[in-house]
Formats: C-alpha cells, structure tokens, sequence
C-alpha cells in the first residue's frame, strides 16, 4: 500500500496506508487523520478536506478537478497548491507524498 | 471520565468517536446500534449508491480496521431498549447491559410512515437504509412505472435517478411547491420545472387516498380520484426522530429530544446529537436533518467531553445532487421575507440569496459551488451584505 504523510497545521506527522483507487480524503478519514473532515463524503460538496501538496508532487497528483476549482477559490486559506484531497485518488506512484493541513477546515 | 456509550452508530456516532480519540480521550468508547454491518453513509443512498455509480463498500462510513485501531467498541445488530438513569446503565435487546459514565443519544430519525389504507401493501418502500436501497436497487431494472409520494430532499433524488433510467415517474405532492419547507419559492418552481423537463409527472397540491393493489401495490389513488398506475411506491414523505427512548426515560422530548446549547438533556449525564436533537438556534428551537449539523454537532460535543465547553452555534449547510443539479444550501431559509436572484435561472446556475428585512438568513445555490463557498463565509460572520449587492453581478461577494 502507498504511504501517505499527512503534516498538521502545529506540524505533527501522520504517516497511513493508503488504499489504491481511494481518494487521498479517505485515507486520512480511515485512519483518523485529525484536521481532515471530508463531511460530504468526497462529494466536491464541503472542502472539509483542504490540503496543500508539497510542490515536487504537483506532477503526480495532477491538476484540480473544475469543481475542486470552484469550491477552492473561495475556500479559507486556499494557496496556489491547495487541493481538495477527496480529488485526489491513490496510486502507487503517490507512494512517499506528503501533505500539509490549513489551520481549520471550517 | 468513565466510559462513553452511543445510542445509534450514523453520521454524528461516528463522528463523535473518531473526534474524541483527535481530541486524546482515553477511556471506553462502546457505539450501540441496532442495524447490522458497517457503519455507512446515508446521503449516497439515494444518489450515486442507487444509480450504480458508487460501491458499497464506499458506502463505509470508516473502514472495519477504524474500530480496532481507535479502540471504538461496536455493538451491532442490538437495540437499546431501554435507559436506566439511577443506574446508569442501558438495556439491549439482547438482554445485555451496557453500564455508562456519559450516554449520548444518536438514534437519528425514522421515515414518517404513509397514513392511508394500502400502506402496507409490498412494493410500497421507503428509502432510509441500506437495506432499503438494496431492495430498491434489485427491483429498479425491472420497473417501468414508480409514484413518489413527498417531493421532499430524497423524494426528488430518487425521481432523478429513476427517469434517468426511462422509468416513467410520477411525483404526488400535498404542499403547493416541492421542497416547501427546504428552499424558497423561486428555487423550488426551478427545480419543479427541471424535473417536468426530465418527463416526470409532478402533481403538487395533490393529496394520496389510497395505495391500491390486489395483494401488492397496483397504482395510487390521489385525492382527486385519479388511479395512477405504478410498479412501485416510494413513501417520502419525510421523517420523525427516534425519541422513545428518552420519552421513556423521562427527557423532555418536543420536535426531537430537547437539548441546550451545550447539546446536554436535563440528565447532565446524558447528551443528544444528529437528527433526533431539538437544539436552541437563533432565539428558537430546531431541528435538522444533515450531515453538516450530525457531524458539528458531534465535534462540539465531543469538545465538551473533553473540557471545551463552547455553545452549539454552526452555520447549517446542506447538499442535494439530482441528476446534473448540484444544490447546495447555507443557512436556514425560514421566514424570509425577501428572495434575490443572482444570476439567471434560464442558464441552469444561479443562486438565491433569502433576506429577512435587511438580514441575510440563507443562500440556495444551484451549480454554482463558488457562490454557495462564499456564503458559507459570509454568513458565517455577521452578514451586512445587502439585497442590492446580492443581486448586483458586477458586486464582488469577496468585499462583503
Ligand atoms: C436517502 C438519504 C439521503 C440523504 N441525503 C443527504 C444529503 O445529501 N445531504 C445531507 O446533508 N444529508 C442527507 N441526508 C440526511 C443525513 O443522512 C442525516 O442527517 C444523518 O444521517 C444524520 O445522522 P445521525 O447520526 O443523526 O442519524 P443516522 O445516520 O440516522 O443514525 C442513527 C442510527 O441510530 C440507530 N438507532 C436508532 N435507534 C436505536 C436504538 N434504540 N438502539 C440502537 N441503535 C439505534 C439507527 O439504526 C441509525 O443507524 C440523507 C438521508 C437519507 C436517508
Ligand atoms: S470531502 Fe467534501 S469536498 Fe472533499
């Protein structure tokens, strides 16, 4: 399974397993990742689910959905590279990626 | 503190769990519910799970390894029967007992049942469960003709997934409008006319006198005396919450089991959280059905627990996906008095924004996430945005 770092606002580490063909949300959900909510349940519907995706994984995790786009640009705290993780389906070549966490989701 | 036992394993349960072990509580966390499996999400059950395009195990609200890996005890396939507070301790169906240092209620709410002769007749179903949506799902290939009873929240998702497949749909509505206690005038004549361009009958201000059938459901007879024809009937006619537990108990129980803003009973032993709370908002007492309001709930009360007590005040928000519609609703739009179009309902994307005198209460976005992002904010504040600017394209919602 693919490791996936998440890093709290305060800057404590959760390393998980990620399961293939989930969305990064899940993985953090699963395994009880304080700080990602993902209420809508991966629906575009809630950007409970803010990240920001540490640059040399831009390329990998590829570029927002239109309506990850939407929900972004008015977000709290959104950045050139916020994604909302619940866009964000695992694959072995996220293997390794980290991810910062905002300051709330809400 | 001694252990925490949940009433019910849904939306706020769950929530409630995985919150309190974030926030470093240690004790016993037991979840009680009467279902079996998984805990799951409810809101797919009548969108992507019912059109096929969501699995069920993604239905999971957290995955089998959550509960051991965060110690959450789950009883499944058990009722609570009933709460001694002297003791402490509640009683299952099983004839177990649970003893508890702190009880919280989550038991959700049951779909109101359909009062008219015929109502129990098979191929009358009502949608609230897996086990319901199972059930729908295995019959759907085979239907040509289905009557929706209640164009509420889920009766429409269900209309929606049901003539996208061809299905010939009827919807009976006794209000004036669908979604009449939901959303404003503008957005519901909106959605009614989508869902009549979809080929589905919509007949509002129409009562149901009967279910008809010779040993299971033929058709429905309106109040006008017509007899339309119908493989199926779905009952949508809304919900009332799971109260009888905390009635036997002694809690006091209006539209929901009463709480304050701290989401306590009159039992400071005993909390209640999701669908089956009545909780103070804005001067009166409510209750409501969503996600948001199960899940903030929890982690407010989850706060408390562990020593932040901070009164229950989130801004309500709430989704509805039908066929290509994306309605999405922040604040409560209860006594407005005044709705402001923004944007064009020709176009299929627009927003409603609901003013109560000069007051911002709620704002209904169709397509439009951006919009429905931006009013979570502003409303989330003290709102002074005004009818003009609302209804302005050219105003920045940002400056407001
Ligand atoms: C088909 C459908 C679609 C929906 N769509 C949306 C949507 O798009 N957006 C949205 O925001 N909301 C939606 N909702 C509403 C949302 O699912 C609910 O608001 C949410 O589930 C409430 O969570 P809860 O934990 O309070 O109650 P529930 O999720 O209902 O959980 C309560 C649980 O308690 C159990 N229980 C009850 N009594 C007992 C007892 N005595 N002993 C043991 N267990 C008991 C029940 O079996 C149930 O599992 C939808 C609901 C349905 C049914
Ligand atoms: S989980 Fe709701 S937007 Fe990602």
């Amino acid at each position: 399974m693919p490791k996936i770092t998440f890093i709290e606002h305060n800057g404590t580490a959760h390393v998980v397993d990620a399961e293939i063909g989930a969305s990064v949300m899940r993985a953090a959900v699963d395994n009880n990742v304080p700080g990602i909510d993902g209420d809508c349940g991966g629906e575009c519907a809630c950007a409970t689910c803010h990240v920001y995706v540490e640059p040399e994984w831009e390329a990998v995790t590829g570029s927002r959905t239109e309506s990850e786009e939407t929900m972004l640009s008015f977000a709290a705290a959104t950045k050139d590279n916020s994604r909302l993780s619940c866009q964000i389906t695992v694959s072995d070549a996220l293997d390794g990626l980290v991810v910062h966490m905002p300051d709330g989701q809400h | 503190m001694s252990a925490i036992v949940v009433v019910g394993a849904g939306h706020a349960a769950i929530q409630l769990a995985a919150s309190l072990r974030q926030g470093g509580y240690d004790g016993e966390i037991t979840l009680i519910e009467a279902e079996a499996g998984l805990p799951y999400q409810r809101p797919p059950l009548s969108k992507a799970y019912l059109s096929g395009q969501m699995e069920e195990k993604a239905l999971a609200l957290r995955p089998e390894s959550f509960y051991a890996a965060q110690r959450v005890r789950l009883i499944e396939a058990d009722p609570v029967v009933g709460i001694d507070r002297a003791g402490q301790v509640v009683r299952l169906g099983s004839g177990a007992r649970v003893p508890y240092g702190h009880l919280v209620l989550a038991t959700g709410a049951a779909n109101r049942a359909l009062p008219v002769p015929g109502a129990e007749l098979p191929g009358v179903a009502g949608l609230r469960t897996l086990a319901d949506t199972k059930a729908l799902k295995a019959v759907l290939p085979d239907l040509r003709r289905v009557v929706v009873i209640g164009a509420g929240f889920i009766g429409l998702e269900f209309a929606a997934v049901a003539a996208e497949r061809g299905i010939s749909v009827t919807v009976i509505e006794a209000a004036p409008r669908p979604l009449m206690r939901g959303v404003s005038a503008v957005m519901s004549d909106h959605l009614a006319a989508v869902h009549r361009g979809w080929g589905t009958r919509l007949l509002t201000g129409t009562g149901v006198r009967a279910v008809v059938g010779d040993g299971r459901a033929e058709g429905v007879e309106t109040s006008e005396g017509e007899v339309i024809a119908a493989d199926l009937v779905l009952v949508a006619i809304g919900v009332v919450p799971n109260t009888r537990l905390a009635l036997e108990a002694g809690l006091e129980v209006g539209n929901g089991i009463v709480v304050d803003g701290l989401l306590s009973t009159g039992d400071p032993l005993i909390s209640a959280i999701g669908d089956c709370a009545s909780f103070p908002m804005g001067g009166q007492m409510v209750r409501l059905e969503s996600v948001q309001n199960a899940s903030d709930q929890a982690r407010s009360l989850a706060d408390r627990l562990l020593g932040k007590p901070v009164p229950y005040a989130r801004l309500p928000w709430f989704w509805s996906d039908q066929a290509s519609l994306k309605l999405q609703i922040a604040g409560l739009s209860g006594g407005h008095d005044q709705a402001v179009l923004r944007g064009d309902p020709a176009s299929g994307a627009f927003s409603v924004f609901c003013f109560r005198g000069e007051r911002l209460l709620a704002v209904e976005s169709l397509n439009r996430a951006a919009e429905h992002m931006m009013a979570r904010r502003i409303l989330a504040g003290e709102p002074r945005l005004t009818a003009g600017q609302a209804a302005d394209p050219g105003f920045d919602l940002r400056s407001a």
